[in-house]
């Protein structure tokens, strides 16, 4: 298979020292394929930017590997790093643009650095303002311009490097649902046609959903799943997976399909047993072994509160046994979940 | 003209004597000269306060922990440490203090051209924090757009944080303008010349003060001409807020 354009490999960042050390990530590895545009999904403080910023080493790893179209970014030095971010180019949620500076100007600034004269410059951002659709406001000035042309002029910027890859950190959350589609078409659109792969860092499930081929979710700083984004949609895996699949909560059609279990029961605890010696004794009295399909309870001073959602096998007669078992018992009521068809 | 200012003087009560020579003296060439000695002695200690201050006011920024080009802990304290005890003696007393920098440097430390050294040693210290103010408002966010772009330090600080910062710049050039316009009055009270010197020898040593006046007002007279200027160029070369600007022009 293909060398992918980006590989991480065990990358591990840790804010801060002693006491308050924050582990923002932990062994993460991801491969990231030519031309694909690839999600990075996970809730608020999942480690999101710090994860993109690892990758054209803004932040400079703990530990682990990032390689970017076949060199390892941790091992460069400082000048060989600068060039290697000529590849790489990055949108932000807050534009960052420079307000002293006009749109063109602005898409001027890397063709400067690249050592382009003024002449050059000015005819390739012009053609790179006709490509995100601002040919008029070439002489506007960031403060002139709407959330959504500031975007486009910072996409216009980013093109003007010819990266090979281009980082998106939340590059949409500033702007309003029409907005947003449109700068993700433009995305998509230059990911068709310049074949620039993408990575696109988001805490919207719509936003991967409307352009991303594959996903990966991030928790607390570590990988919780990969996979296409139909995979992981239609059947997330891990826990934080089904919070952002089903912020809430998961659908009894589902759990009951996961599960493999003809019935559901909702069992609630009004001060008696805990839930694990109830499921224990199931096992151990019954012979059922009941699947735990979402638990809501507290124990206070050693008694139960809450309910819980049990699976019981498809088995009717030890089924009937487990129902029967947990009626039995004290301070527990117990009902069946009808079917979820409202 | 002079007749009838002295006879104005004498019937505020000036001594008949001391009104003429007030006129006198004020009609001389000496006032023109004291505006011409301020102006060229606030123009170069500006001048040189700002090649000594403004590249220490940037290293105060992109030398720290977290700047754009780290420089050694112990080399920031320093730098830290003696712009602030610099910034701590008084004026006048610092003056004093580095009068021997200016007989080496000059071969003198009397006069009007001997007194900038002084003020360009007393200002730097003052420029430097000031640059240092204007650097740090910086968007942190167009900087690391511009790492990411493949921006060298030096890069970041000319192409992005001057500019970016210019009218922050620009604002702050002016206040430390008149800062050493009247740090260089008091130099007139060890030697230096120009208006202040013809306030304090002549309008206060003397008691003469009409010329006291005279100098004073001059005095005020150029701050306004700094401040409106720098006020001007700073709001003009904004970028940030034509659009508003634009805005209230169409609504009024
Ligand atoms: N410079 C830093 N110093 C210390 N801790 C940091 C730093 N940057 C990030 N962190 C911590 O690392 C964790 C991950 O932060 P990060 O910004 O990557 O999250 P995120 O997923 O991008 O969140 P959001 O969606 O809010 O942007 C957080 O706990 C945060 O407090
Ligand atoms: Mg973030």
């Amino acid at each position: 298979m293909e060398e992918p354009i980006i590989r991480i490999t065990g990358l591990t960042k840790h804010f801060g020292g002693g006491e308050n050390e924050v582990a923002a990530l932990e062994d993460i590895n991801i491969e990231i394929r030519r031309g694909e545009i690839f999600g990075v999904i996970g809730l608020s403080g999942a480690g999101k930017s710090t994860l993109v910023r690892c990758i054209n080493l803004l932040e400079r790893p703990t530990a682990g590997s990032v390689v970017v179209d076949g060199k390892e970014m941790t091992a460069l030095g400082p000048k060989e790093l600068r060039q290697a971010r000529k590849s790489i180019g990055m949108i932000f949620q807050g534009f960052n643009l420079l307000m002293q500076r006009t749109a063109l100007d602005n898409i001027c600034f890397p063709l400067e650095l690249a050592g382009k004269g003024r002449k050059e410059a000015v005819a390739r951002a012009r053609e790179l303002l006709e490509v995100v659709d601002l040919a008029s406001k070439e002489k506007a000035y960031p403060a002139q311009l709407s959330g959504g042309q500031k975007q486009r002029i910072a996409i216009a910027r980013t093109l003007a490097m010819d990266p090979r890859v281009l980082l998106c950190d939340e590059a949409t959350s500033a702007l309003d649902p029409k907005t947003t589609r449109d700068i993700l078409r433009l995305i998509q659109d230059i990911n068709k046609r310049l074949g620039i792969t993408v990575v696109v860092i988001t805490h919207e499930m719509k936003v991967i959903e409307e352009i991303c081929s594959r996903v990966a979710i991030l928790d607390h700083g570590s990988l919780a799943e990969t996979g296409t984004v139909e995979e992981v949609f239609a059947n997330p895996r891990s826990e934080a997976g089904r919070r952002l699949v089903y912020p809430d909560g998961v659908p009894y059609e589902v759990l009951r399909q996961e599960a493999a279990c003809a019935r559901v029961i909702r069992v609630a605890f009004n001060g008696g047993t805990a839930y694990q010696p109830l499921i224990a004794s199931l096992a151990i009295d019954c012979g059922v072994k009941a699947n735990i399909l979402g638990a809501d309870t507290r124990n206070i001073d050693g008694r139960a509160f809450g309910t819980m959602l049990l699976g019981l096998p498809e088995d009717e007669a030890q089924a009937a046994k487990a129902l029967a078992y947990i009626r039995s018992q004290k301070d527990i009521t117990v009902e069946e979940v009808p079917d979820y068809h409202e | 003209m002079s007749e009838n200012l002295i006879e104005l003087l004498i019937s505020w009560g000036v001594d008949a004597r001391k009104a003429a020579s007030q006129v006198e003296y004020l009609a001389g060439a000496t006032v023109p000269f004291a505006i011409w000695e301020t102006v060229y002695t606030t123009v170069l200690s500006t001048l040189f306060a700002y090649i000594i201050g403004l590249p220490l006011g940037i290293i105060l920024v992109t030398g720290e922990r977290e700047g754009i080009r780290p420089l050694p802990p112990a080399l920031m304290k320093i730098l830290n440490t003696v712009v602030n005890l610099l910034r701590s003696v008084p004026f006048l007393i610092l003056m004093v203090c580095v009068k021997p920098i200016s007989r080496f440097i000059l071969g003198t430390s009397i006069g009007t051209v001997a007194s900038i050294v002084p003020l360009t040693l007393a200002a730097a210290p003052f420029v430097a924090r000031v640059v240092e103010s204007s650097l740090r408002e910086m968007d942190r966010g167009v900087i690391e757009a511009s790492q990411s772009m493949g921006c060298s330090p030096w890069q970041i600080v000319t192409k992005v944080m001057l500019p970016e910062c210019r009218p922050s710049l620009i604002t702050g050039f002016t206040t430390a303008t008149i800062t050493i316009l009247s740090y260089g009055a008091m130099a007139g009270t060890i030697g230096g010349g120009g208006l202040g010197a013809m306030a304090l020898l002549r309008g206060y040593g003397r008691q003469e003060t009409a010329v006291l006046y005279v100098a004073v007002i001059f005095l005020v007279i150029l701050v306004q001409i700094i401040q409106s200027i720098g006020t001007a160029v700073a709001v003009k070369t904004d970028r940030r807020i034509q659009h508003t600007q634009t805005k209230r022009r169409k609504g009024t």
